[in-house]
């Protein structure tokens, strides 16, 4: 998937660990907010995919795009639009650790 | 920066069966016990989280004496005869063998802050160190001495507790005479579910369409306006089911006489209908108005939203529909998932003596059916604004649909999977 510029750069000082901006709790806390909706695991074949080891770039890059309104959305433009990117980078971070369903 | 060092020297590596646990902390008191009234959305996800992210060091307790969890969500399908009971129905099963709560199907009577315990219908007493009450509502008759008769209660069903009720008023829908009306009265906000009255008109009215099509929806809301999706539903009802649905706000119901199958207004005319719905003025469980949590118009429950702490009653925390809601929350299933696990991390927080959240952030997303496979959403962003104590709405962000499509029914549905999961699984 292309990832744009500005995704590469919020990767790149995400990925730092001088740069972690947030406590894991908090991230932890702000995760727990998506899976209302997708589940702890996900459902593999549903409309509301799983995240857990989805990959973090996989996942940053749909987020920036719903927010920014490149990608198409019905809810997910209405959500993401009510968080800084880096903390939709560091929801990112947080699923990408989990294990896949 | 003590606490962020000891977060990162903790590590998040840990294999997890759900979301990653937090740290593992040293309780002071061996293992705390924490005891969770009522297993709906709130309770339920508080449970479920405690244990997750505590990695099974608090001992958790659930009292709930129902043998099953009935979703509210999607139950206006179950009344059109859409989906059955079964499909809506789960149990508990997964919460005691994959996280290990002890599930108490017992009723609690009674909650004695000063020695920390809650009180069982059969005598027992469960001690805490924290407890969680999630009684979610219980609808106030009050004022209405017609609902008290005997009888009346089944005469004139809620169904606003998906269940029996749902099926009673599903067999009153069907037995409707030709030409029939079926009236559905709406208490003043705060309730339950907002959109959900407006859906079920919907709902009501595409059966009737199909099956009786003479017959007519007649919705009295107590309220000024519709108080969620207006535009959409009112668009809804013109397109879908012209001359089937009539909307009257401010139209509030103070009583029923049962045998003259009459809605009384308080200033209009009284309406008699073949099926008398009424979704009855609410307020917090019983519970947490015998407990004395209930210090919002001694209907609703004040508290910290940083940890749900009651307002009045240390060590005691409130969750879901029975809180007295930040502005613009709304009481919804999505918004008591969201309070359990802000909750369970609160919780955890202070059992360990450190601090909770000082930002929490979480979000609602409210489907409703306009018909039996296309539906609409509301969407909200909310975060905690340290000045005014509260949750408020971030601006910029949330939505409504621009129109209703089988896309978002099918999300309808899968956001029902999922939330389900969440909360149970």
């Amino acid at each position: 998937m292309f990832a744009p510029l500005r995704l590469i750069a919020l990767l790149a000082a995400a990925g730092s660990v001088h740069a972690q901006p947030f406590d894991p709790l908090q991230v932890r806390g702000w995760a727990a907010a998506c899976t209302g909706c997708h589940a702890s695991q996900g459902h593999a074949g549903s409309a509301m995919p799983p995240l857990a080891g989805a990959g973090r770039e996989t996942v940053a890059a749909a987020l920036l795009d719903f927010k920014s309104g490149r990608r198409p959305a019905t809810v997910m433009q209405q959500l993401t639009l009510g968080y800084a990117d880096e903390q939709l980078l560091a929801i990112a971070a947080y699923f990408s650790r989990m294990p896949p369903p | 920066m003590m606490q962020r060092r000891r977060f990162m020297q903790a590590g998040l590596g840990a294999a997890a069966t759900s979301l990653l646990p937090g740290p593992v902390k040293a309780f002071e008191q061996g293992e705390p016990r924490v005891v969770v009234i009522g297993g709906g959305f709130a309770g339920a996800t508080a449970a479920k989280y405690l244990r997750e992210w505590s990695r099974q060091q608090v001992a958790v307790t659930l009292v709930e004496p129902q043998p099953q969890f009935v979703s509210c969500p999607l139950s206006n399908l179950v009344l059109a005869g859409e989906r059955e009971l079964a499909d809506l129905t789960l149990g508990y099963d997964k919460l005691v063998s994959r996280h290990g709560v002890q599930w108490v199907r017992e009723r609690a009577t009674r909650i004695d802050p000063e020695r920390r315990r809650v009180r069982l219908a059969g005598g027992a007493e469960l001690p805490y160190d924290r407890l969680i009450v999630a009684p979610g509502v219980d609808f106030d008759y009050r004022e209405m001495p017609g609902m008290k008769q005997p009888g009346a209660q089944e005469a004139v069903p809620h169904a606003w507790k998906a269940g029996a009720q749902t099926l009673a008023l599903r067999r009153q829908l069907q037995a409707m005479p030709d030409g029939g009306l079926f009236a559905i009265s709406i208490p003043p906000a705060p309730y339950r579910c907002p959109p959900g009255p407006y859906e079920r008109a919907c709902l009501v009215a595409q059966y009737l369409s199909r099956h009786n099509p003479r017959s007519k929806v007649l919705v009295l809301d107590a309220n000024p306006d519709l108080t969620s999706k207006g535009a959409l539903f009112r668009q809804a009802w013109a397109e879908r089911y012209p001359g089937l649905v009539e909307y009257r706000p401010g139209h509030r119901v103070i009583d029923v006489d049962v045998a003259r199958q009459t809605f009384k207004l308080d200033f209009h005319e009284d309406v008699r209908a073949d099926v008398l719905n009424l979704i009855p003025p609410m307020h917090a469980g019983r519970i947490a108005l015998d407990a004395g949590l209930a210090t919002a118009q001694q209907r609703w429950c004040e508290v910290d939203f940083l940890s749900f702490e009651s307002r009045a009653i240390e060590r005691v925390h409130v969750l879901g529909d029975a809180v007295q809601s930040a502005p613009a929350n709304p009481k919804s299933a999505h918004m008591a998932n969201q309070h359990g696990k802000a909750c369970a991390a609160a919780v955890l927080a202070l059992l360990s003596g450190e601090t909770v959240n000082p930002l929490p952030q979480y979000n609602n997303t409210c489907y409703s059916f306009v018909d039996a496979q296309q539906a609409v959403h509301v969407a909200s962003v909310y975060r905690y604004d340290a000045a005014r104590a509260t949750m408020l709405t971030v601006p910029g962000a949330g939505g409504l649909s621009e129109r209703p499509s089988a896309l978002e029914g099918r999300h309808a549905l899968a956001w029902a999977d999922g939330i389900w999961a969440d909360t149970l699984a």
